[in-house]
């Protein structure tokens, strides 16, 4: 096994694992932590395929990476905002309970 | 060549402009703007209709009289009148379209007579209609008529005379349908209407043909009309059928118009019937001015009619018009004979002394035509007006047979009447008549054509002498065989009578051989005064002759005895045949209708007939398939296009609320269907990227 191949089961797993928690938990703050960490599973992909591709010298992975996550930060802040502001509305963060914006 | 050089520069100096030219325009416009103010009044006004129409024409006549003046007062430096105004009226292309209005001796004393004439039978029409409840109406009609006349008198374009001539037949139409609740005035309007119709085609003929050749209807145009000898010389250069020139046949179709209006052979059968009008419209319309105006057409157009005439000659034209006239002169003559309705008489006669100025124009000139024509509108409408005053004094009745006496009843009628009478009779030596009928008996005699129009004009002017002798007789002498008792006329109908009896006498005396004063004033030359010629002694010892005759054999038959009303005429009871035929009016009307009519009323069959089964069947039959078609169509739309286009929707509607049902609202349901999505992609691809 190629370390590659290594870091993209690490990352394929980390993935699953946020997408199970996203999928399948109530509270939005998990449902939110399950997303952080599909992205940083996407984010260890970036820095493998950078790592191991042809070009390893360039640099090029590192910074889409960091763009990745700071990307990430602001739309975790987004989130966490949005959930704070369905808490004071609601009482409540459980996503089951607030299907009233239907169209 | 000389002389109508030396005519034209005395007509070119004189072609100034001055203050009475200027305003000439105001004496049609007034009259008619005085008819629309009428027509506009808010209630029928009796006495501010009347005041206006008479003050109108009152004022036409004062300019008429300023106009008269002021050519006059040329006449008398030596200088003959001719002012021309013209403007443009539009303009199509390179051809430009001018009216405008001309002074000259002719139409100066066009306008005195119709004005004077008119405002006279104005004042007379408050008496006759003073009982009308559409009192109001008449005197609108007649002050339109009025200011159309005067638009044909001065009028310096073919163009704008024949549109106020039209609008002098339209006035024509209403008036003698004033009373359109009778069914005979009602035909009688329309019957005139068509009649001159006729001719007024013939007229626009003439005036398209006249100006294709000479690219101008203006009369005169200091020297670029179309009756001035540039235009004369072109028109006459250029032949149309067997060998007349342009300028002949041109002048001919001009004739048939005049000849329509001014009741000519063999479209005078409308003129009889006119009498239906109120008798102040028979008056000043169908004896005073509009039937004059065919006349004063053909004296207006005389240079055309004259163009290639060698001096003292004649022109094919000219002998039209003169045979024309004069068997019409002769022909209503007779038929006047045998008529007992007195209006009817009048017409007739009216259509016979047409005849005479038509014959007038076509032997003598200009002038013999027209000074016929100014002394018969004045004894004539005196005339017409005495009989209007005779009918209102029996109560409406009209047959001379009827009457009987009323020289007794009516004096001031009578005495003015029988100087009408007179005069149209040609008294000698008194009344106007007998000079302007003695200068065209004259021209007649001297005519290098032919003698007959001479004899048929003598031989017609003693037929006038009888038959006026017949109806004075039989109105005014003998006993009353009416049945409630006459009574005279009001002054307001007496005093125009009057006036008008005045100028039969004396109009005559500026026409005398001696001081032939009218006609040096018409030609533009000097009047000489010369007493040795009063007397011709050939030419008074014939029209003496003439007339005493007519008078005493008219006397003779009907002076003596006064008739029941149910007797036979006198004349009918020696010659039944030839009276029955004189009664019936020579079956003219009844051959119409036989040929034109019936012509007509086959044609109209004949164009029903192709209008409802011929034209109307195609159309039913468009409308059939096109009904058909219809009908398809609209079983294609409900059902096919209908149906696919609802069967779609509806679909589309279902598969819609299948598909709400996913949108739950719910995060995380979305978020399963996406990872769902993923693997199935993810799938896919390893599955791909295997093989």
């Amino acid at each position: 096994m190629t370390p590659l191949a290594g870091y993209l089961l690490v990352a394929a797993l980390i993935f699953a694992i946020g997408l199970a928690g996203a999928l399948t938990r109530r509270n939005a703050i998990l449902v939110l932590i399950g997303i952080e960490l599909m992205l940083n599973a996407a984010n260890l992909n970036l820095i493998a395929f950078w790592r191991y591709g042809p070009h390893p010298e360039a640099l090029t992975g590192m910074m889409f990476a960091i763009f990745s996550i700071a990307v990430a930060a602001a739309e975790a802040a987004v989130g966490l905002g949005l959930v704070i502001q369905v808490h004071r509305h609601a009482h409540s963060t459980d996503l089951d309970a607030m299907n009233r914006m239907k169209g | 060549m000389q002389a109508e050089m030396t005519q034209s520069l005395a007509y070119a100096a004189s072609c100034c402009t001055s203050a009475a030219g200027n305003l000439l325009w105001l004496i049609p416009a007034v009259p008619m703007v005085v008819s629309g103010v009428i027509a506009l009044l808010k209630q029928p006004k009796k006495k501010t209709s009347a005041t206006l129409a008479i003050g109108s024409l009152a004022f036409s006549f004062l300019l008429s009289l300023f106009a008269f003046a002021h050519v006059l007062s040329d006449w008398m430096r030596g200088i003959a009148t001719r002012e021309v105004y013209g403007f443009a009226w539009f303009q199509m292309g390179a051809i430009n379209v001018d009216l405008g209005w001309v002074l000259d001796p002719l139409s100066a004393v066009m306008l005195l007579m119709v004005t004077f004439v008119g405002s006279l039978i104005f004042i007379y029409s408050v008496g006759y209609m003073a009982h009308d409840k559409n009192f109001t109406r008449f005197f609108c009609f007649l002050s339109l008529f009025a200011g159309a006349m005067l638009g044909v008198v001065i009028s310096n374009s073919l163009l704008l005379l024949f549109m106020c001539w039209e609008l002098v037949g339209l006035t024509s139409y209403l008036l003698i349908g004033f009373w359109y609740h009778k069914p005979s005035a009602a035909a009688a309007a329309k019957k005139a209407f068509m009649t001159t119709r006729v001719g007024d085609v013939f007229f626009l003929l003439g005036m398209v043909w006249l100006f294709a050749q000479t690219n101008t209807l203006l009369f005169y145009n200091h020297g670029g009309g179309s009756i001035e000898p540039l235009a004369l010389t072109a028109m006459l250069s250029q032949h149309a059928l067997f060998g007349l020139s342009f300028a002949t046949v041109i002048g001919l179709l001009i004739f048939a118009g005049a000849a329509g209006k001014s009741g000519q052979f063999p479209l005078h059968v409308w003129l009889p019937d006119a009498m239906e009008g109120p008798t102040p419209v028979s008056a000043l319309i169908h004896a005073a001015t509009m039937v004059a105006a065919g006349v004063y057409l053909v004296a207006r157009v005389y240079p055309l009619m004259q163009a290639g005439a060698l001096a003292g000659g004649t022109t094919p034209a000219l002998t039209v018009v003169t045979w024309v006239g004069a068997f019409t002169a002769l022909f209503a003559a007779l038929i006047a004979v045998a008529q007992n309705d007195i209006k009817r008489i009048l017409a007739y006669s009216t259509v016979s002394q047409l005849g005479y100025m038509m014959a007038g124009l076509g032997m003598g000139g200009v002038a013999v035509g027209m000074f016929h024509l100014i002394t018969h509108a004045f004894f004539k409408a005196l005339l017409f007006m005495g009989a209007g005053s005779v009918i209102h004094g029996c109560h409406d009745e009209q047959d001379i047979r009827k009457m009987g006496g009323l020289r007794a009843d009516m004096p001031l009628t009578f005495i003015t009447y029988a100087a009408g009478m007179l005069a149209l009779c040609g008294f000698p030596l008194i009344f106007s008549g007998f000079w302007s009928k003695d200068g065209i008996l004259d021209a007649a005699l001297h005519w290098s054509v032919n003698k007959t129009p001479f004899y048929m004009l003598a031989f017609g002017a003693l037929l006038t002498a009888f038959y006026m002798t017949r109806q004075v007789a039989y109105v005014f002498f003998g006993y009353w065989r009416g049945h409630k008792p006459a009574h005279e006329s009001p002054a307001v109908m007496t005093l125009p009578l009057v006036i008008l009896a005045f100028f039969a006498i004396v109009l005559g005396y500026i026409g005398t051989p001696a001081w032939p004063w009218f006609h040096s004033f018409l030609n533009g030359q000097a009047a000489p005064f010369n007493f040795g010629e009063l007397i011709n002694p050939a030419m008074l010892g014939i029209s003496a002759l003439v007339v005493f005759a007519g008078l005493g054999l008219g006397w003779k038959l009907y002076g003596n005895e006064s008739p029941k009303a149910e007797d036979p005429d006198v004349l009918e009871k020696a010659v039944p045949l030839v009276w029955g035929w004189l009664r019936d009016r020579l079956y003219i009307d009844e051959l119409y209708e036989v040929t034109v009519i019936a012509f007509y009323a086959w044609w109209a069959r004949v164009a029903d007939f192709l209008d409802r089964r011929v034209w109307g069947g195609l159309v039913a039959l468009v409308a059939w398939v096109f009904a058909r078609w219809a009908t398809l169509s609209r079983f294609l739309d409900t059902n096919v296009v209908d149906g696919t286009f609802d069967k779609g929707c509806e679909e589309i509607y279902t598969s819609g609320g299948i598909l709400s049902r996913v949108q739950n609202g719910r995060v995380q349901t979305y978020l399963r269907i996406l990872a769902l999505a993923i693997v199935a992609f993810a799938a896919i691809l390893i599955w791909s990227s295997r093989a």
